[in-house]
């Protein structure tokens, strides 16, 4: 039997050349993370103190704090939250047990999914000319409505996943003994589907947490803690923006550290959410 | 039981009775029905709202400067003369070049993940790849900015200026002074960033070629690069050219991590080091300080490009694993 040396040699250079490139990939993509979580935490850490919890942003030069961005992201996002996850989960139930097959849910499951990965600075651009435009003025509504138009493709998307997996065993149960189909879905579906359309919420906090892009033309910033919802209101990635842009160490300091706080937020929002998913599991 | 006899006018309420709570549960059926609905048609208004609103934004643009705003490379707002190119340029270039990095590397990951990982490690340093699509674009601006780009400018942009000046085209490429910051710094973080949509994609549908194909290939005596390369990555062709699109929907439209990192020049250098701008890095630069209403249009113009652009990207990349499931025969 004649075995060709120089083939089987070249496959296995091959084969070793091909495991090395792999390695190097993933060794690739966590370096990075490293080098990026590094970064934040030893400059994050150290601009971090109580005053950031106390104090406003200050004007440059003097010692201040976030309170009124830390505040008035948490507003937004609240709102953002409130107002966007109803329609969310009942746009998702109708994509899941109404619609269907319908050509309309055809359309509308084809329209969220674009709407969950457009650029959000068009979002920003779209309320500034349905909301600050007719109000004439920038205000912390027009900042939790742009939010919210991030936040509700994302509850659809994953309500309408979760609430595809129920078994049609456990509508058909609900149904036998008689109860209502919009008592079905409400005691039954919604209650099975639980824990993955709170997941999906918590992805979608997640996601508006560190959202900056629409904020920059909808809410604008604002200096002073404010809660009136009609006018600018600070956001702490608005203020990451402005301040790391800005010719000033200290304002630098506290970009610094209102972006470890916001990563803070979003990764415990992220853990969370992984955990609620494999205690389903 | 025997002694609860029923006269004909107690049937007679409970049919009543009956009839009423059934009516009722209908009612509230419609009513729940169409309020499911109502939100999904909520969701079709929001979509519909953001191309009327682009569209009537960017009338006065339109009227203005028509077509040629697409491939004129004015950025004058003193004089109120204003073209698209250096900002669809940049867009297009950026993500270009991020997806010439992400694509391969995403793939590599998820054949990692997937083939050769420890089995131990696998889920930790899943995660750990799907942290970088958690953290807020912000942070890749604020970490670019300060940290990576002095960095990139002082270890990597010098040597490479250094080692490719003179030579043709290569030199052009590469040419110019290193100023940390520009197209080729804002295509790296971009490409950092849509890395983990790509392997996250890609490891899915790896994970649906069936066990029995690789083992009957792997049964001919292939090697696990030859299993790779000439059965899985055929098999997921459909759903792995899904996700890069995906990744490249998000990479166009990536605002903030470039904004930092592109140094907003309306320029087109022949050299990828230099300066530039994209779409949204300009419009986030330049919206609240636009001054004039012909101003605020064009750059209202500018997000309806992108918005096209994505929207031609992220409709093939809903359509490409559609026609996957086809290929399949289920569902």
């Amino acid at each position: 039997m004649i075995v060709s040396k120089g083939l089987y040699l070249r496959r296995r250079i091959a084969n070793n050349v091909f495991f090395v490139l792999s390695f190097a990939a993933a060794f690739f993509g966590l370096l990075w993370l490293a080098f990026i979580l590094s970064a934040l935490i030893s400059q994050g850490v150290a601009a971090l103190s109580p005053i950031l919890f106390t104090h406003s942003t200050p004007p440059p030069g003097q010692p201040g704090g976030l309170l009124n961005a830390i505040i008035g992201s948490l507003l937004m996002s609240v709102l953002a939250v409130v107002l966007g996850t109803p329609i969310g989960l009942f746009a998702g139930t109708y994509l899941a047990e109404y619609g269907k097959h319908t050509n309309f849910a055809f359309v509308v499951r084809f329209v969220n999914d674009i709407l969950l990965s457009a650029p959000s600075i068009v979002t920003g651009l779209f309320i500034y000319e349905i909301v600050v435009l007719p109000m004439g003025h920038f205000s912390a509504w027009a900042g939790a409505l742009s939010l919210m138009v991030i936040v509700i493709p994302v509850v659809v998307r994953t309500t309408e996943n979760m609430l595809i997996l129920v078994p049609g065993g456990l509508r058909e149960a609900a149904s036998a003994l008689g109860a209502p189909m919009n008592h079905v879905i409400r005691a039954v579906t919604w209650k099975a589907a639980q824990a993955g359309i709170i997941t999906g919420v918590l992805l979608a906090i997640a996601r508006i947490s560190g959202e900056t892009a629409p904020l920059l033309f909808t809410a604008l910033n604002n200096q002073f803690l404010s809660f009136n919802l009609n006018a600018p209101m600070a956001s702490l990635p608005a203020v990451i923006f402005q301040f790391a842009l800005s010719a000033y160490d200290d304002q630098h300091r506290l970009a610094w550290a209102g972006a470890l706080l916001i990563t803070a937020a979003v990764l415990a929002f992220s853990i969370i959410a992984r955990l609620l998913e494999t205690k389903r599991n | 039981m025997a002694d609860i006899a029923l006269t004909e006018a107690d049937a007679t309420t409970s049919r009543t009775a009956r009839a009423e709570t059934t009516r009722r549960a209908s009612r509230g059926d419609a009513r729940f029905h169409f309020l499911t609905w109502l939100a999904a048609a909520t969701v079709l208004l929001i979509f519909v709202g953001v191309i009327i609103s682009l569209v009537i934004g960017s009338i006065p643009a339109i009227k203005a400067y028509g077509l040629p705003f697409l491939w004129t490379s004015v950025w004058n707002p003193t004089s109120d003369r204003f073209g698209g190119l250096p900002s669809i340029y940049g867009t297009l270039v950026t993500s270009a070049l991020a997806m010439l990095v992400a694509v391969p590397v995403g793939i590599g990951i998820a054949i990692f993940l997937t083939e050769l990982c420890p089995r131990p490690l696998r889920r930790p340093i899943g995660i750990a790849i799907e942290l970088l699509a958690g953290i807020p674009s912000i942070i890749y601006g604020i970490w670019g900015l300060f940290v990576f780009a002095p960095w990139f400018q002082a270890h990597v942009q010098q040597p490479i200026i250094d080692a490719t000046s003179g030579i043709p085209l290569i030199g052009t490429l590469f040419g110019g002074a290193p100023y940390g910051i520009g197209i080729f710094t804002a295509s790296l973080i971009l490409s950092i960033m849509v890395l983990p949509f790509i392997s996250a994609v890609t490891r899915d549908v790896f994970e649906t070629v069936p066990t029995m194909l690789k083992e009957a290939t792997y049964g001919l005596g292939c090697t696990t690069w030859e299993v790779m390369w000439r059965v899985v990555l055929p098999y997921a062709r459909s759903g792995v050219i899904g996700g890069a699109m995906l990744a490249l929907g998000r990479a166009l439209g990536e605002t903030m991590a470039v904004t930092f990192v592109i140094g907003n020049a309306h320029t087109i250098a022949p050299s990828l080091f230099a300066p530039g701008t994209t779409i949204s890095a300009t419009i986030a630069n330049e919206f609240t300080e636009a001054t004039t209403p012909l101003y605020t249009s064009s750059l209202i113009f500018l997000g309806l490009i992108l918005f096209f652009i994505t929207f031609i990207v992220l409709a093939f990349a809903q359509w490409m694993p559609l026609s996957l499931e086809r290929q399949a025969g289920t569902k």
